[in-house]
């Protein structure tokens, strides 16, 4: 009885690991699309910055995940061969870059989002998992030193800016709801402290999210209709052409070594 | 007076360049030694920012997550490269928006090699180990350049760039000693990417336009033969070590000399590619410019919103 409990535990525990990953590895690939395509150099840079942070981070997540399958299995394997009904990253981190003033406003979302959800999670009884949160914690608390001026200058910037940025929010809001949902394997790693309670992150999520853009005379609505799925692998039509674009050479040329 | 400042100042200068003392943006210099560093720092700090398309290609494409991330860490390095050399080129008295322009309308150069698609994963391990083994060479004889700001750009950039040939040269290895398939990947790669890494050292001595003049400014210090035959001693014995064919069959020590010996270089093919007759050269304008283009309103936006600020700041300060 006793090993059957742990059994779960390990299985939500790698679960959930995998799923945290994915959300890294995921936006890290959107986000490195800007390479060469920003409006300034410095922000090629920037943004290549933030999407080496989450490529890092969703190293952390799966070096970790395969080192509990103990399975033989890598952080590659993870991320190169597993199909688009097998990631289980929530939908926001792989809508497209669209322009820059999405981008940022996705970038902003998020980054209010993790300095919450990282700072709650370094609290987590798994000694590893807190580690890693405290890392991606300091990364994101300067991620969004970056993101809030930016909003903040788009939105007052120019007409067009502000336009820019308000068909960004029209499109996000419909994705951010995810973000505080949980399958029940999450709410059970919940219970046992390991995983962070994300429904309890939402009201302070909101409340910094419409006090900084009421700043810009922005009002922030959520919708009440929210898009979700990622965690079951149900995805947008982007995630598959995503997918084939990353994992090409691991599947083109199986079981070697780069 | 009016006369004799001018000859005073330029015997300053060429005794400054005589005594090995660096130039630094304020000294007076002549408006020809302007105008031809203006031209060798913009093409070195353009090639910075095309060389981040054909490595860039491969970013959302690499094999593993590390090697993800080194690639990352080295376009984003490039990119720095750029910035820094665009800084430097400023301190001459042009803007970062004239410099782009100059690019965009094709009167201002940068590294053919760019101009060279980068098609398979093994393009992104041999250009590292050998396009950005190349500019080590020339970087470290620029790092003696008479400019005191570009001087101190080289020492800065050369120390990075080594650390990109290696992140190169590791993934030629890890192919070269790999599948048959991933040999032959690298072998391929290389092959094709030598010949453009040769040419990166200019044209022959007697036929460099500008070269003679910049060594006697010390803009330049070691000629291209040079530079190119210590470039080829160099990565020979690299090229052995990965196991792979020679990529030119005349390659051979010359024991004389000291020096391998190797192959003539088509110049018909360098200079159709420098004058913009290359697979990638309008590929890599165009890309240039949409990004540019695509980017006006965000840069629009920072001026209106910083001209706002400021009438703000003015608005409170009078009260
Ligand atoms: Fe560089
Ligand atoms: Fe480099």
């Amino acid at each position: 009885m006793k090993d059957e409990i742990n059994c779960t535990e390990l299985e939500n525990l790698t679960r959930f690991l995998i799923a945290l990953g994915d959300d890294s590895v995921i936006y890290s690939h959107r986000l490195s699309e800007w390479c060469s395509n920003g409006p300034y150099l410095e922000e090629d840079i920037a943004l290549t910055n933030v999407a080496l942070d989450y490529t890092g981070r969703a190293r952390l997540f799966y070096q970790y995940a395969a080192k509990l399958e103990d399975n033989g299995k890598t952080e590659d394997d993870i991320a190169y061969l597993r199909t688009e009904r097998e990631f289980t990253n929530l939908l926001i981190h792989e809508l497209p870059i669209n322009d820059f003033a999405f981008t940022m406003l996705r970038q902003y979302f998020m980054d209010v989002f993790y300095c919450l959800y990282l700072q709650a999670l370094s609290g987590s009884k798994d000694e590893s998992l807190s580690a890693i949160a405290t890392k991606a914690l300091k990364e994101s608390h300067y991620h969004l030193k970056r993101s809030e001026p930016w909003i903040k200058l788009l939105a007052q910037g120019t007409d067009e800016s502000r336009q820019r940025i308000l068909r960004a929010q029209a499109e996000l809001e419909n994705f951010t709801g995810e973000l505080f949902l949980m399958e029940t394997w999450e709410v059970q790693l919940v219970d046992q402290g390991i995983a962070v309670d994300r429904s309890l992150i939402q009201l302070e999520w909101e409340r910094q999210v419409s006090a900084f853009l009421a700043e810009s005379n922005i009002q922030f609505t959520q919708t009440q209709l929210q898009v979700s799925g990622g965690r079951c692998g149900i995805h947008t039509e982007h995630l598959g052409h995503l997918l084939s674009e990353m994992q090409y050479l691991q599947r083109t040329y199986p079981g070697m070594k780069w | 007076m009016q006369t004799v400042e001018p000859l005073l100042q330029e015997a300053e200068f060429d005794q400054k360049i005589l005594d090995e003392q660096k130039i630094e943006p304020r000294d007076w210099m002549p408006e020809a030694y302007r105008k031809n560093l203006i031209r060798q720092m913009s093409q070195h700090a353009h090639s910075e920012v095309i060389g981040m398309q054909p490595e860039g290609n491969w970013i959302t494409r690499a094999p593993t997550l590390r090697r993800k991330a080194v690639l990352l860490a080295k376009i984003q390095d490039e990119a720095g490269h750029g910035l820094y050399l665009y800084s430097a080129t400023e301190t001459l008295g042009c803007t970062r928006s004239e410099l782009i322009e100059a690019l965009q309308t094709g009167k201002a150069k940068y590294a053919s090699i760019f101009n060279y698609p980068a098609l398979t994963w093994a393009d992104v391990g041999a250009t590292g180990w050998l396009v950005d083994g190349a500019a080590i060479v020339n970087q470290i004889a620029l790092q003696r350049t008479s400019y005191g700001p570009y001087a101190r750009a080289m020492v800065r950039i050369c120390k990075e760039e080594s650390f990109h040939q290696r992140q190169g040269y590791e993934i030629m290895f890890a192919l070269a000693k790999g599948s048959p398939q991933q040999k032959q990947m690298a072998q391929d790669a290389m092959n094709r990417i030598w010949w453009p890494s040769l040419m990166m050292f200019g044209p022959h001595d007697a036929d460099s336009a500008h070269s003679s003049q910049s060594m006697k400014w010390k803009i330049k210090r070691q000629s291209n033969d040079f530079l190119r035959q210590k470039f080829i001693d160099q990565t020979i014995p690299q090229i052995k070590v990965l196991g792979l064919d020679m990529p030119d069959p005349e390659i051979r020590w010359n024991k004389k000399r000291g020096h391998y010996d190797h192959g003539e270089i088509n110049w018909d093919e360098f200079y159709q590619v420098i004058n913009g007759q290359g697979p990638c050269n309008h590929q890599r304008i165009k890309h240039h410019k949409r990004a540019h283009d695509e980017g006006e309103w965000v840069r629009e936006a920072v001026r209106n919103y910083r001209e706002k600020q400021n009438r703000r700041e003015n608005s409170t300060m009078k009260k």
